[in-house]
């Protein structure tokens, strides 16, 4: 949305509902139990949901209707239920060799929203002058793909590095939901079609890690180097 | 006419990736699957003679056939063909798999099918999903012989890859972005219309989406710091689809990267993107030259030899002007064919040797006089010497280098590629010359192995000794069509 012209109210919504989703992914950071992460997923998935649906009233966008009830049911019900069962077959509940305490996670989170913020700002003001829309668009999307990519690195289990990627997704459509919802349906719905295969490749390859190297902690994956 | 044969082409693959789930039978699939791809070939080349060099549209505006897409579209229905020939002999030979074989040769259709698909896509965002389709069928395909280093290879290659094309889809949408402030909240997303809301974007946010989109293809490209993937998986999966994988799937994504700098040509940026691109090639160069020269394991060296390619190309296209495009794209060419022959040549010698390791193969001429002679022969080439195609790609290039701004670039390829060049060909040379083996090779080869090394060596040869006026031509107008005169 290059000239934004929102109430005062949309705009508070609009924050708060992108706030809860970048609070969300704390979740995930914070905790080491990755049904917990899951479930913070799915409720990312709800979080978005709803914005999409609030964007689509708001701006008379109705496509974004459509998008609402796709990503309630792929990314909110499909997504999380295919990740509990890979969970469920691999016997897994935890990560159980974290490279940082989760308060350091935490902290690192943090300096990402902070790295993200400032760059949001600086790319913000050349784009758009000062407007705020394109200010929290670009603050969370960056925030919580940076997360994402925190996550691929900090984690060891094979599950978390799955949720990253998908964290990762997330980021990407909300900052796209917030900055551009004239944004092709077609692409994302693709895009959730993608994810699904992804999610199931990566998945039947967590059984065979198991199968194959006996574990599913990335630091067994260690026979191919040089 | 193009549509029909092109919807021919999509129609055969998928038919005959079916076709192999559903018979069930190994040696019936390995026919279907090569009968496909021998369609596929002939088909690519009759649009190559076809189709006019605006390109045409199709689909409503979802496909786009042009020349540069079919150049690409023409390097994967060679590397198709002659792998789905090694195919048939080598996959014979990996007697523990050979009831599950229908399942290879049909996902390898479906491989194929992705890799068609990604050059034609008119919607940077579904050109996006090609490549992340080609990430999934490519992964099972390298983890085809289920053990814990496939496993591995085929874990690591979808994380990294997928982690990285992450990146490049935040990159199209930022373009999109930038496009909405001169058309407004909704458009149709095609690369012609990036191009044209290039230069009236914010340039600032046109060149981050660019690094964005160069970092995320560039991982599947190959290039480094993003190419850890490469190697494991090159090197894992079975020969094919290593030649696949090398020859066909990097050249598609190699398309994603040079489509978004052309998409920024007419920007004050460009000059900045094509210096990136540049200097992301000549890192490429530098870690691929250290990697092959300590290397111990046959299709690791090939891997790395791939990221040494990829990174030359990336400069030649980083270059820009006539000659560096055409020399890139002549390379690509040469390039998919080439390293198709070095990756039969390792493969079926892995497996006749038993073993992975460079130090286990000795003597190759003394057991295998013919195929030994055309490995050699594909080595050569692949290193760049002269009479073989890829070294006429490498000078023209490197011409093209000499009239652009990176002038740098050339003499630091000129010093690594005669580094390449004695590291490459000193493992050959034991291998070649060395000690003779503790164990005596298996001698057995399928004339199809024999027949694919000889076909794509006679290939590479055929392109070193004669250049066709033609060929000139047909790649003079897509580097003009980049932008470059």
């Amino acid at each position: 949305m290059p000239t934004p012209s929102l109430t005062g109210l949309t705009q508070a919504i609009l924050d708060l509902i992108a706030m809860c989703a970048l609070l969300l992914t704390f979740v995930m950071l914070g905790s080491h139990w990755i049904r917990n992460h899951i479930l913070a997923f799915a409720a990312q998935s709800w979080v978005l949901a709803v914005l999409s649906a609030f964007i689509g009233f708001s701006g008379h966008y109705p496509a974004l209707l459509v998008i609402a009830g796709l990503t309630l049911l792929l990314r909110g019900l499909v997504l999380p239920h295919l990740l509990v069962r890979i969970l469920d077959r691999a016997h897994l509940n935890r990560e159980f060799a974290p490279v940082l305490q989760p308060a350091m996670s935490v902290a690192m989170g943090a300096l990402c929203v902070l790295l993200a913020y400032g760059a949001a700002l600086r790319l913000g003001q050349t784009v758009d002058g000062q407007s705020p829309v394109t200010r929290i668009g670009l603050t969370s999307l960056l925030a919580v793909v940076l997360i994402g990519f925190l996550m691929l690195i900090l984690r060891r289990e094979a599950v978390s590095h799955l949720l990253g990627l998908l964290v990762i997704e997330n980021g990407i459509f909300l900052g796209s939901l917030i900055l551009m919802p004239g944004l092709p349906l077609l692409l994302e719905f693709v895009v959730v079609f993608d994810l699904l295969l992804i999610v199931v490749a990566l998945g039947m390859f967590v059984r065979h890690l198991r199968a194959e190297i006996g574990s599913t902690d990335s630091r067994a994956l260690d026979r191919l180097v040089g | 006419m193009i549509w029909a044969s092109l919807e021919i082409l999509f129609a055969v693959t998928t038919a005959a990736s079916a076709l192999c789930w559903i018979v069930r039978q190994p040696r019936v699939a390995e026919i279907i699957n090569l009968a496909a791809a021998t369609i596929d070939c002939l088909l690519v080349g009759w649009l190559l003679a076809v189709t006019p060099s605006s390109g045409v549209r199709g689909f409503g505006d979802f496909l786009r056939l042009g020349p540069l897409g079919l150049w690409v579209m023409l390097c994967t229905a060679l590397v198709y063909f002659l792998a789905s020939l090694h195919a048939i002999g080598y996959m014979r030979r990996m007697h523990e798999e050979t009831a599950h074989l229908n399942r290879f040769y049909g996902m390898f259709a479906i491989f194929a099918l992705t890799l068609f698909l990604a050059p034609v896509e008119n919607n940077p965002g579904l050109f996006w999903i090609s490549i992340e389709l080609t990430t999934i069928a490519s992964a099972f395909l390298v983890a085809f012989q289920r053990t814990a280093e496939t496993i591995e290879a085929a874990w690591k290659y979808v994380v990294i890859a997928s982690a990285g094309l992450s990146l490049a889809l935040l990159g199209t949408i930022l373009f999109y972005w930038a496009g909405t402030f001169t058309l407004g909240p909704s458009y149709n997303m095609t690369w012609s219309r990036f191009a044209a809301i290039a230069p009236l974007a914010n340039p600032g946010l046109i060149f981050f989406a660019f690094l964005l989109v160069l970092v995320g293809f560039g991982t599947k490209v190959g290039l480094v710091p993003m190419h850890t993937w490469l190697p494991d998986a090159h090197s894992e999966g079975p020969a094919p689809v290593s030649a696949m994988l090398s020859g066909a799937l990097l050249n598609c994504a190699m398309l994603g990267i040079v489509r978004f700098l052309e998409i920024l040509k007419d920007t004050p940026e460009h000059t900045l993107a094509q210096t990136a691109l540049v200097a992301m090639g000549a890192l490429s160069l530098l870690v691929a030259a250290l990697f092959i020269v300590r290397q111990r394991l046959v299709k690791r060296l090939a891997a790395y030899s791939s990221i040494e390619h990829m990174g030359i190309m990336a400069m030649g296209f980083g270059f820009g002007g006539a000659l560096g495009v055409m020399g890139a794209l002549y390379q690509m060419l040469n390039h998919s064919v080439t390293k198709s022959a070095v990756f039969f040549g390792s493969g079926s010698m892995m497996r006749a040797y038993q073993s992975k390791r460079i130090a286990g193969i000795r003597r190759v001429l003394d057991a295998f006089p013919v195929a030994g002679l055309l490995w050699l022969a594909s080595a050569l080439a692949i290193t760049g010497a002269p009479p073989f195609g890829i070294f006429w790609g490498e000078i023209t290039l490197l011409q093209g280098g000499m009239a652009s701004e990176n002038r740098w670039a050339v003499v630091w390829t000129a010093v690594l590629l005669v580094v390449v060049f004695i590291g490459f060909l000193s493992h050959f040379r034991r291998m070649y010359f060395g000690r003779p083996p503790t164990r005596t090779p298996e001698t057995a080869f399928h004339w199809t192995e024999l027949a694919a090394l000889a076909l794509a060596v006679a290939a590479t040869l055929g392109l070193g000794l004669w250049w066709p006026a033609s060929v000139w031509a047909y790649l003079r107008a897509i580097a003009h069509h980049l932008g470059s005169t």
